[in-house]
């Protein structure tokens, strides 16, 4: 029973960190339509931005957080300015096209000796560690920061989205932007904006990733953030609460599967459940249908 | 007499082509590795042109084309390791043996998930690719022939420039005699409109799956190809990318075209290629710099790929000239 709850509880700690990466998945899928494959590579950016920011300017946590979220933002929307937006109009593959792109740019360039290095590299762990013991159950201080800033982080996006004027402009946008530029919303801007917000969620995410498994490759983004997306279609793409659930449940069928069954099959699972869900529910456990018209 | 004239219209190129491969190869005027990476090109196209009847052709987004590339490239070579040698009859039945086994499975996973629309078939698609290859890396534990993680070694090398060729050309026929065809007119209906198109009575869950499963006959002829050529099959060869690489070939050419899938594979190919050989050795982690920012120049400039809609003359329809 012990080994179960502590199983869960490592499996909370990686669900919580995709559900920040699935969030910026869901928000650009619910305003663009578009799988924006490259946001993996922003929460790699968004690691390494935490780890140089810890290394080389001994920064206080606080404030690698913000280096790594004012970074990633400011990627996510230079990317959408330059291979998504000139693309608006076309047909939807050929932004999923440069997005494909835009993702292997990230990869290899930031793998280049100039630049990050092709190496994995060790994440300086900020603080200490200290881990607390309930009933055989070990909690890590780690685990209680990356559920603390998630929650938080969630509270912020629901209050941008639900209580705001920008949070209106971005579900207008969504519903029908033609309509929502008709209206006076600057779609443009609302855009960026949305991509920002993805950005900086997964530049947080990346940074607690690296406090949690301290090894970091330009490569690393690439299975998170399959994972991720899979995690916000599994809840239904496009809705905030949706992304959480499925991150959360993409977190303990690999966590799960590893501890009883064999580690090795820990991906094959998690995207089991995504079919088997999506057979069921096409648009997702929360999402919703919209019917087509005729 | 017509039919003659036609079957040597669509077969007399082949012959000729193989023909000059044949004397290439055993002439040794190329260099083997080029004539390698022109093999290799065939068995992409081949396989480009399997997704582009699914989603070119039919409009069924898949991501996860290169696991039935990589059920083929297994059935193929585990026939041939079992009964094979050195034949050239067993071979040519095991590349039908990969072909079918890569149908079954489209087959099965279609039964589900040809209902979903878009791009939640794309991402049921991508899934079922991530399971194929974590099944490929711990095939091992059923079948242990196909060495799973640690890799497939003992294939005999039988793909020449012939096979390649001859498959490519009999691929490139039946797609477009397909395409040309009533079925294909109501694949292509069924990506234009699918609710006009099932209006106009027809069945379009079926016509998915005929298309779907045959796209997926081709990408498990090329898998097979493919295992006869290099000798050697790893999952790796088989995972996410792989299925990307073949999209991209696709959407570069332009959605729904055959001449632009065949450029575009041989491009694509020879590129990759010919940068190895363009680039000095200090600079070859460029590569993979330069690829995606020409692939993201290519789409900025022409987002419907490099050729639209025009075909070659000889993959067009009779309707069409």
């Amino acid at each position: 029973m012990e080994y179960f709850v502590q199983q869960v509880i490592n499996g909370l700690q990686i669900g919580f960190v995709y559900a920040l990466v699935a969030l910026g998945y869901t928000l650009v899928y619910g305003i663009v339509r578009l799988i924006n494959f490259a946001h993996g590579d922003v929460f790699m950016v968004g690691a390494f931005i935490g780890l140089y920011a810890i290394e080389r300017h001994h920064l206080p946590i606080s404030a690698v957080f913000l280096a790594a979220v004012g970074g990633c933002a400011l990627l996510a929307m230079a990317m959408e300015r330059v291979a998504y937006r000139p693309l608006r109009e076309a047909p939807r593959i050929a932004s999923l096209i440069t997005a494909i792109g835009m993702s292997l740019f990230l990869e290899y360039f930031t793998a280049l000796h100039q630049v990050f290095g092709p190496d994995y590299y060790s994440f300086p762990r900020p603080f200490a560690v200290t881990t607390w013991e309930v009933r055989g159950i070990t909690l890590t201080n780690i685990q209680a920061i990356i559920f603390v800033v998630t929650l938080l982080c969630l509270g912020l996006l629901q209050f941008v989205v639900y209580r705001t004027r920008t949070g209106r402009a971005m579900r207008a946008v969504s519903y029908d932007y033609v309509t929502a530029g008709l209206m006076g919303v600057n779609v443009n801007l609302v855009i960026s904006l949305t991509f920002a917000l993805g950005g900086a969620l997964a530049g947080v995410g990346g940074v607690l990733y690296g406090i949690a498994y301290p090894q970091v490759n330009t490569f690393m983004g690439v299975m998170p953030g399959l994972k991720a997306f899979t995690a916000a279609v599994l809840g239904g793409i496009g809705s905030i609460p949706g992304a959480v659930l499925g991150a959360l449940i993409m977190g303990q069928s690999e966590t799960l599967t590893a501890a009883y069954l064999s580690s090795t099959y820990r991906d094959g699972i998690a995207f089991l459940i995504l079919i088997a869900v999506l057979v069921w529910k096409p648009t997702g456990i929360l999402g919703t249908a919209r019917t087509e018209k005729v | 007499m017509r039919t003659a004239i036609n079957l040597f219209k669509a077969f007399g190129p082949l012959c000729l082509a193989a023909g000059l491969g044949y004397l290439a190869e055993s002439g040794e005027m190329i260099n083997p590795y080029w004539i390698q990476i022109f093999q290799l090109a065939c068995i992409i196209a081949i396989s480009s042109l399997g997704l582009n009847l699914i989603y070119g052709f039919t409009g069924l987004f898949s991501l996860g084309h290169a696991a039935f590339y990589g059920v083929g490239a297994y059935t193929a070579a585990l026939v041939m390791k079992s009964y094979g040698g050195e034949s050239q009859y067993v071979f040519l039945a095991a590349l039908l043996a990969g072909c079918a086994g890569a149908a079954i499975v489209a087959y099965l996973i279609g039964v589900p998930t040809l209902r979903l629309t878009s791009d939640y078939l794309g991402i049921a698609t991508l899934g079922f690719g991530i399971i194929m290859k974590v099944l490929f890396d711990n095939i091992d534990s059923f079948i242990p022939q196909l060495g799973g993680a640690r890799g497939m070694t003992g294939i005999a090398k039988m793909t020449t420039v012939p096979w390649a060729v001859v498959f490519l050309g009999i691929s490139l026929i039946l797609v477009r005699n397909l395409i040309h065809s009533s079925y294909g007119r109501a694949l292509v209906s069924i990506r234009e409109d699918e609710i006009a198109a099932g209006t106009m009575g027809i069945d379009i869950f079926r016509c998915k799956m005929a298309g779907f499963v045959a796209g997926c006959a081709l990408a498990g002829l090329s898998g097979g190809l493919y295992a006869h050529l290099y000798a050697f099959l790893h999952p790796s060869n088989f995972d996410f990318f792989k299925s990307v690489d073949v999209l991209m070939i696709v959407v570069l050419g332009g959605i729904g075209n055959m001449s632009g899938t065949l450029v575009a594979s041989f491009g694509w190919i020879f590129l990759l290629e010919g940068l190895r050989v363009v680039l000095p050795p200090e600079y070859i982690e460029f590569r993979w710099v330069l690829i995606p920012v020409l692939l993201i120049v290519t789409m900025l400039v022409r987002p419907e790929g490099l050729f639209g809609f025009r075909e070659f003359p000889f993959l067009s329809g009779r309707d069409d000239e």
